[in-house]
């Protein structure tokens, strides 16, 4: 994705310019372009007049933030204790088989990122998975190529 | 005549459809000329998840349960209009009979909700239908009261804070009252860091107010005029539903510049958390409120005293917050009669794992686990033999099926090495391995740990290592020693108390499930045949009845034979030992054995 200059702007002038706002504005960038641009770091340092190497100390100390580009469809698959006990490592091997990725990772197309995640407040549901916004409860091998093909696109293996 | 109906729409039965089916009800009961005068509300999570979307109506009394979209024309004109229920989507009890009312439900039959009163009952996005529950009235009352008044009826109610520590709230309070030192702050702890656990969720989701309502009495009671809700950025709809809630309230002017008309002012506002469990530690997570690095600091001066921005801060979780309107409102001496002598009231618990019913359940506190997990969660799932409970989340502990009668308290698990902790409880069967079981949680918390410490970072990462050997067959008997020593070095030297209660889940594996640890490491065999490494699974062919279920399951495509009657093979040479086929089996057939031979 371009970074737009504008976009970051708009971003860090929601907020006062004040260190307590600073994970927030991190997080709206994240949410905005999957990851955290470095140009959205440096205009973050000049906003706050904060050096930039307390805010990398921030974006590599949260799970939420990335300073790589994430995939258009995040996969979250929840490897909480519940799913945990409820198979869900199967999940992941079978996820990472279909998409040729490990957890962790984006695929080359730049299409989905993997990650395990550690309960997703659904427990009751487990085992659990989130793509995008869209929980899938009791999810099985046998599910994982529908709902993981819903969200190819057209033409894509 | 009017008729409620409540759709619920947490998050678990959105992901079943409820928004579509509440859409469907407005829809059919739009327009028409019907006698019967309706609304639909869009309720937080009843708890019972797994059987959703449910639809309640009143004043029938009537629950249904996975109803969807095709369901509510049934509905609408047998229930609605007609009064009599639809049969097949009721509740069948244990001894197979359907039941109409949530009273009769085994699941929700023997609990009692206080923290979640008005759960289901109430929509979330409307302040007004909090009010007519009673909403608020509590917030009025203190307004007419001393804090010193507050605080005393917090004491006298004997209630302790819920995020799992169990300090007593209103000594916390009075630490914080009684500083003369200004700006104060008030925070909730909506961090909900434990996997397996979504009580706070919960509430959050569907009965913001409630929280809301019980930071503006603290605030009231110790002088504060700002407060945050700490809460876990992948909680969209609970962030979303407290925010709502924070700015309708400010909007009535309950919140904000003039507290119900009065001269007391309260803001609040929300941070979302950035997804790191040790944020959930009081001191961590201020810093990350500041907007800094969410690392604990040494607690030599409490963070009652210097909190955030090094002001008087009072930090209470979500449950604990929720029960405060009730305690000011019915007196702490009402609230004190529920539980036991040193645990007063009720606590949520995330009931989940390997059990019928899941869940979430709140009980006075005393009731036994085995109250929890046969009456209320109606047993082991598949009727298979229970093994252990897991309670108290990562620095909680697992407990054998001797101590099921133990009342479940502040107090009694952590004389049995666990805890209470905030309240998920994991019911585990004889196919959950507790090796592999306290691996997980080590290796959760290796990745978890803020490595500010050296006690906590490295030994994790060493305990982590050796477990891990262990079920991966290289484990040596010298290495039970080592464990338990890395265990008192964490215990005794870390910094906070991820680290310091970080050995809980090995300590307790070790002290009641040796035996299994034992056959990891002397016979390279894992006795729930879950460590990959160490298990074979394997065929009976006098059990197997030769129905293919396995064949169907297995998703390497390693089991052979065909016809009804012939015993199945499995290929041990290209299986890959996910226990699909064993899953499958309604037979017992496929048994764990050791990979000795292959
Ligand atoms: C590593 C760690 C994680 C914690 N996570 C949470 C949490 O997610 N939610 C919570 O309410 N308390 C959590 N706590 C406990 C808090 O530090 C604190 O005791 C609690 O929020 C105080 O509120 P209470 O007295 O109402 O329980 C955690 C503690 C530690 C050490
Ligand atoms: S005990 Fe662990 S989490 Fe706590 S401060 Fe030390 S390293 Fe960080
Ligand atoms: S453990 Fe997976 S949703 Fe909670
Ligand atoms: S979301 Fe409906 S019961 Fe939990």
């Amino acid at each position: 994705m371009q970074v737009d200059m504008q976009t970051i702007t708009d971003i860090l002038h929601n907020y006062p310019a004040q260190q307590r706002y600073s994970l927030a504005m991190l997080q709206d960038m994240q949410r905005h372009f999957n990851y955290i641009p470095r140009e959205g770091m440096e205009a973050l340092a000049e906003y706050l007049d904060c050096p930039l190497s307390s805010l990398y100390a921030m974006a590599t100390f949260y799970k939420a933030l990335s300073l790589k580009p994430k995939g258009r469809h995040i996969i979250k698959l929840c490897d909480g204790t519940a799913c945990h006990i409820r198979g869900s490592v199967n999940l992941v091997g079978g996820v990472e088989r279909l998409l040729g990725i490990q957890a962790g990772e984006t695929s080359a197309d730049g299409q989905f990122s993997l990650e395990l995640v550690n309960c997703l407040g659904s427990c009751a549901l487990a085992p659990v998975m989130v793509v995008d916004d869209t929980y899938y409860g009791k999810v099985t091998m046998e599910r994982l190529p529908e709902i993981l093909g819903q969200y190819r696109e057209e033409g894509q293996p | 005549m009017s008729k409620t109906v409540l759709v619920c729409c947490g998050t678990g039965c959105l992901a079943n459809g409820s928004k579509k089916v509440a859409g469907a009800f407005r829809q059919l009961l739009a327009g028409t000329d019907h006698q019967v005068e309706c609304v639909v509300k869009e309720t937080g999570c009843n708890g019972f998840c797994e059987n959703g979307p449910l639809v309640q109506i009143l004043p029938d009394d009537i629950t249904y349960y996975k109803v969807q979209v095709q369901d509510v024309g049934e509905i609408v004109e047998k229930t609605i209009l007609a009064g009599a229920p639809v049969e097949r989507l009721l509740y069948k009890n244990d001894a197979g009979q359907r039941v109409r009312s949530q009273q009769e439900n085994p699941f929700y039959a023997p609990q009692m909700k206080v923290a979640l009163r008005n759960i289901g009952k109430i929509e979330p996005s409307s302040v007004e239908d909090y009010m007519a529950h009673g909403g608020y009235r509590a917030l009025k009352k203190a307004l007419t009261m001393t804090g010193e008044e507050i605080v005393r009826e917090l004491e006298a109610s004997g209630l302790r804070g819920r995020g799992g520590a169990g300090f007593p709230t209103g000594t916390k309070w009075r630490s914080a009252m009684e500083l003369e030192r200004f700006p104060k702050y008030v925070a909730c702890n909506g961090d909900e860091g434990d996997p397996g656990a979504f009580m706070d969720r919960s509430i959050l989701e569907g009965d913001p107010h409630s929280v809301l309502e019980g930071m503006a009495i603290c605030a009231l009671a110790i002088r504060a005029e700002e407060g945050f809700l700490y809460i876990r950025d992948e909680y969209g709809l609970a962030v979303h539903n407290v925010q709502e809630a924070i700015a309708q309230a400010e909007a009535r002017g309950i919140l904000g510049e003039h507290i119900l008309g009065s001269d007391r002012r309260l803001k609040l506002s929300v941070v979302r958390g950035g997804g790191a469990f040790v944020c959930g530690e009081s001191t961590a997570l201020m810093a990350s409120v500041e907007g800094r690095v969410g690392e604990p600091r040494a607690k030599y001066i409490r963070s009652v005293q210097r909190g955030l921005w090094d002001c008087p801060t009072v930090l209470n979780n979500v449950e604990t917050l929720a029960n405060v309107p009730v305690i000011l409102e019915h007196g702490g001496a009402e609230f004190a009669k529920l539980g036991t002598e040193r645990s007063k009231g009720t606590k949520v618990f995330a009931l989940v794992g390997k059990v019928k019913r899941t869940g979430l359940v709140e009980v006075p506190m005393g009731a036994t686990l085995r109250h929890l997990i046969y009456d209320i969660g109606g047993g082991v799932k598949g009727n298979r033999p229970f093994k252990a409970v897991q309670t108290g989340g990562p620095s909680g502990g697992c407990i054998p099926a001797d101590m099921l009668d133990l009342p479940v308290d502040f107090d009694t698990l952590k004389a049995r090495g666990a805890m209470m902790g905030s309240g998920g409880m994991i019911v585990m069967d004889d196919r959950s391995c507790m090796v592999e079981v306290a691996r997980y949680y080590i290796k959760f918390l290796s990745e978890e740990s803020c490595g500010k410490c050296t006690p906590c970072r490295e030994g994790l990462r060493h305990m982590l290592a050796i477990l891990t050997d262990i079920c991966e067959g290289r484990g040596q008997e010298s290495d039970l020693e080592l464990l338990e020593q890395l265990c008192d070095t964490l215990e005794d030297a870390s910094l906070c108390a991820l680290g310091k209660s970080a050995p809980n889940p090995v300590r307790t594996t070790l002290k009641y499930f040796r035996d299994e640890y034992e056959a990891h490491i002397k016979e390279h065999r894992c006795p729930a045949g879950v460590c990959t490494a160490l298990t074979r699974f394997v065929i009976n062919p006098d059990k197997c009845v030769g129905c293919g279920a396995c064949q169907r399951a297995c998703p390497a495509g390693v089991i052979s034979g065909s016809g009804k009657k012939v015993p199945r093979v499995i290929d041990n040479t290209r299986c890959i030992v996910c226990g699909s086929c064993r899953e499958a089996c309604r037979f017992d057939a496929v048994e764990a054995k050791g990979r000795a031979g292959l």
